[in-house]
């Protein structure tokens, strides 16, 4: 007469199901639909879902793209904290609104300047391993993955100055790889 | 078949003798490895802890990939194994099938999780539990994982294969019992998890030898995940099967309905495996579409069953309590509970920790779109402290004070502390998830040496309430450690001096199970008669009410946050 025991009623699928019992099923079965639900519903009437847009890439074709980027598009430099010899450029995104964001060991590259409430497109990808975009404190964060360009809108809502944590475990030196955003 | 039975005095389970020596060997093999990985927990826990941060990023990294190995594979698989002959052979009151094969399951495992430490303390390996590509470690560390695998696939051959026997040699009649189908639900999960392993972890082996040349880091991720997600969902399977088995052994409870829970385990065959797109809701590589419905387990199809057991084990207490007479409102049939027993009070803070923390906050984790909001953050660990260690490690030490009288024979030393441990434990343990999870939702990272970003081209600083919440999770971990060390300690100890058990009377012949439908005919409950279970309707609903209310708010917290699209 107990779990651990074979049924009592050998044709135990006959047996019926006691009314709290189906009442608790439909309760989580309706709620499990209202949750399966609520994402589509997001993906039509809310303002944060993640891009479906990526291409293959590689490490080299998205070094060129980011280097031309940053070329063209380079407003003011920046001396790191940890060595006053490096220069980070200040890049502001391009007519088109597209800027470039390289991860790698242990840096993000370049420092991107956006304006509050515009949209724009952010190219996302590593040219080594996994790296995690971390913006704070807004809070939003991205997997990045070698081999993936991952074209991301985004839309600043205020202006400030934001961090780019790497929240992806990439090695001894992860815990520098500190990023930045300027909103304005 | 030459092996010999003994009938437990205290329980009247019936134990092969094969298959009792590979029960305890595999269950003390999987307490060592608690042991391990308890002592890298409390490193691990002191360096995240901003105020001590003791170790240095290598050791740090190193002990955190050492920690992930050891608790969420070796201890938890190793104490499985025990699981699933104790489902199958003792339940069951069978030989086990082919014993030698076990012992292949317990070596292969052993010399394993030996290869893959080595290679982790050797420095060379410091991967994570994950070891994303194209990062690498050195061969042996997968070599080890594949060996440990492949032990573990022989040891759901073997259960299956004594599933067999039972049947063929008629030791039961009818159905088997429901502990053990859930047992069978978690070997055939662990079927899929482990090919799903070796597809991925095979080729990975072979690209750090330098015989392939690439592996997709995208799809590494989906192969791997199918692995390591998979892999928790074998523990899910398993450890309700032990709130059941406990509900049926301190309470002789009986399910509510048997269809309705064997239904339940179903569902986690068919969708449970659909998990490892939780992990890559917010990578480049797979499209809206196929995160909605996989995250969802096909519209949270296995989501709904952990919420059907969820009210079917404390509804089947709550039945057989009634029944005995504890009948006053809504809830004397939980307050006279024997909330002294570590077995029963293990397996209820496990089955509310689960429920009400691990669960609610997988199920918003696991939100296509919400996952942004937590990603690689401290919330990760946090929910899966609720789930792993609340739901299943807490499981599991709570069966094992039933085990050490029956299976070990031994008296359980300090039934005091025994009492103590499972709130110690079980109650720091919620607390630390919910820190964690505290932690994560303010933006900090999981696997990250450094709050302070020493050495970093830029200056940012975590809002003060974040470093408040790493600190409570520097001490409520500590506490964590304290109580897991205890049952360890409490385990070993009676293991070693505990006093000697009788072990019952020995036959060379098994007794099968006496025909459960003659004795229901003759107590004239032939038909089923339906208990009311009121305090667990008012549990569930409570349940749901915290579940909506938290799945809202983290959509309005998205709502808040830059637009993407």
């Amino acid at each position: 007469m107990s779990a651990i025991l074979p049924p009592s009623e050998r044709l135990w699928w006959k047996q019926p199901i006691a009314a709290q019992e189906w009442a608790w099923i439909g309760i989580a079965f309706v709620w499990a639909m209202i949750m399966f639900v609520m994402m589509v519903y997001w993906h039509i009437n809310g303002k944060q879902n993640l891009s479906n847009e990526v291409y293959k890439t590689t490490t080299e074709m998205f070094t060129a793209k980011t280097d031309a980027f940053v070329a063209e598009n380079t407003i003011r430099t920046e001396v790191s904290l940890a060595n006053p010899d490096l220069k980070i450029p200040v890049v502001k995104p391009n007519a088109k609104g597209e800027a470039f964001l390289l991860a790698r060991l242990w840096s993000w590259y370049p420092i991107l300047e956006l304006e509050a409430g515009k949209t724009y497109k952010i190219h996302l990808s590593s040219v080594d391993y996994n790296h995690g975009f971390s913006l704070q404190p807004v809070n939003i964060n991205i997997q990045v993955i070698p081999g993936y360009e991952h074209v991301v809108k985004m839309t600043p809502t205020k202006a400030g100055t934001y961090a780019i944590v790497c929240n992806e475990y990439c090695g001894i030196g992860h815990h520098t790889m500190l990023g930045r955003i300027y909103v304005k | 078949m030459a092996t010999t039975y003994r009938t437990c005095p205290r329980t009247g389970l019936q134990f092969d003798l094969d298959a009792d020596k590979l029960m305890r060997w595999n269950a003390v093999a999987g307490v060592l490895w608690l042991l391990v990985g308890g002592i890298t927990a409390l490193l691990v826990i002191l360096t995240r802890w901003p105020a001590i941060k003791l170790l240095p990023a290598d050791q740090f990294y190193l002990i955190l990939t050492a920690h992930g190995i050891d608790m969420l594979i070796l201890w938890i698989i190793f104490f499985e194994m025990a699981v699933l002959y104790f489902a199958s052979s003792t339940l069951l009151r069978c030989r086990i099938a082919t014993p030698w094969l076990g012992w292949v399951q317990f070596w292969l495992m052993v010399v394993g999780g030996i290869m893959t430490n080595v290679a982790i303390f050797q420095g060379g390996s410091s991967v994570m539990f994950t070891s994303y590509v194209p990062m690498q470690a050195a061969p042996h560390f997968y070599l080890g994982i594949i060996l440990f695998a492949v032990g573990a696939l022989i040891g759901t051959g073997v259960f299956f294969g004594t599933l067999v026997v039972a049947k063929r040699e008629k030791t039961y009649v009818g159905s088997i019992p429901l502990v053990t189908f859930g047992a069978m639900t978690a070997a055939i999960i662990a079927v899929f998890t482990i090919l799903c392993g070796a597809a991925i972890l095979i080729p990975t082996f072979a690209w750090s030898m330098g015989w392939i040349k690439e592996i997709d880091a995208q799809l590494y991720r989906m192969v791997w995940w199918a692995l390591g997600h998979s892999s928790q969902q074998i523990n899910v399977a398993a450890h309700v099967s032990i709130w059941y088995l406990v509900a049926a052994v301190a309470f002789g409870a009986k399910p509510l309905s048997e269809k309705v829970s064997r239904f339940a385990f179903l569902l986690y065959i068919l969708f449970l495996q659909l998990a490892s797109a939780h992990h890559l809701l917010s990578d480049p590589g797979m499209s809206a579409e196929w995160k909605v419905l996989n995250t969802s387990y096909f519209m949270y199809f296995a989501v709904l069953a952990s919420m059907i057991h969820g009210f079917t084990v404390p509804g089947a207490i709550e039945a057989a309590q009634r029944k005995k007479g504890f009948n006053n409102g809504l809830f004397e049939w939980l307050r006279k509970a024997p909330w002294g027993n570590p077995v029963f009070s293990g397996m209820f803070i496990s089955l509310v920790g689960f429920g009400f923390v691990g669960g609610i906050s997988g199920v918003v984790l696991g939100t296509e779109q919400i996952n942004m909001l937590m990603h690689n953050t401290f919330y990760v660990p946090g929910h899966f402290h609720a789930t792993v260690v609340v739901g299943t490690t807490l499981a599991f030490m709570s069966i094992t004070y039933l085990l050490v009288p029956t299976l070990f024979r031994r008296e359980m030393l300090f039934p005091k502390l025994c009492q103590i441990q499972p709130y110690l434990y079980g109650l720091s343990m919620i607390v630390l998830s919910l820190v964690m999870m505290g932690a994560g939702t303010l933006g900090v990272s999981r696997r990250h040496w450094d709050m302070a970003f020493s050495g970093a081209p830029f200056q940012y600083e975590w809002p003060g309430a974040a470093y408040l919440m790493m600190g409570l999770t520097g001490i409520f971990g500590v506490i964590a450690v304290i109580g897991g060390g205890l049952w360890i300690g409490l385990v070993v100890l009676s293991l070693l001096f505990g006093k000697k058990l009788d072990g019952g009377a020995t036959s060379d012949k098994p007794t099968p199970i006496p025909d459960q439908s003659a004795a229901a005919a003759a107590s004239g409950t032939g038909s089923e008669e339906h208990t009311n279970v009121p305090g667990t309707v008012v549990l569930a609903i409570t349940l749901l009410t915290c579940f909506v209310l938290y799945y809202f708010v983290n959509w309005k917290y998205l709502s808040e946050v830059w637009g993407l699209s």
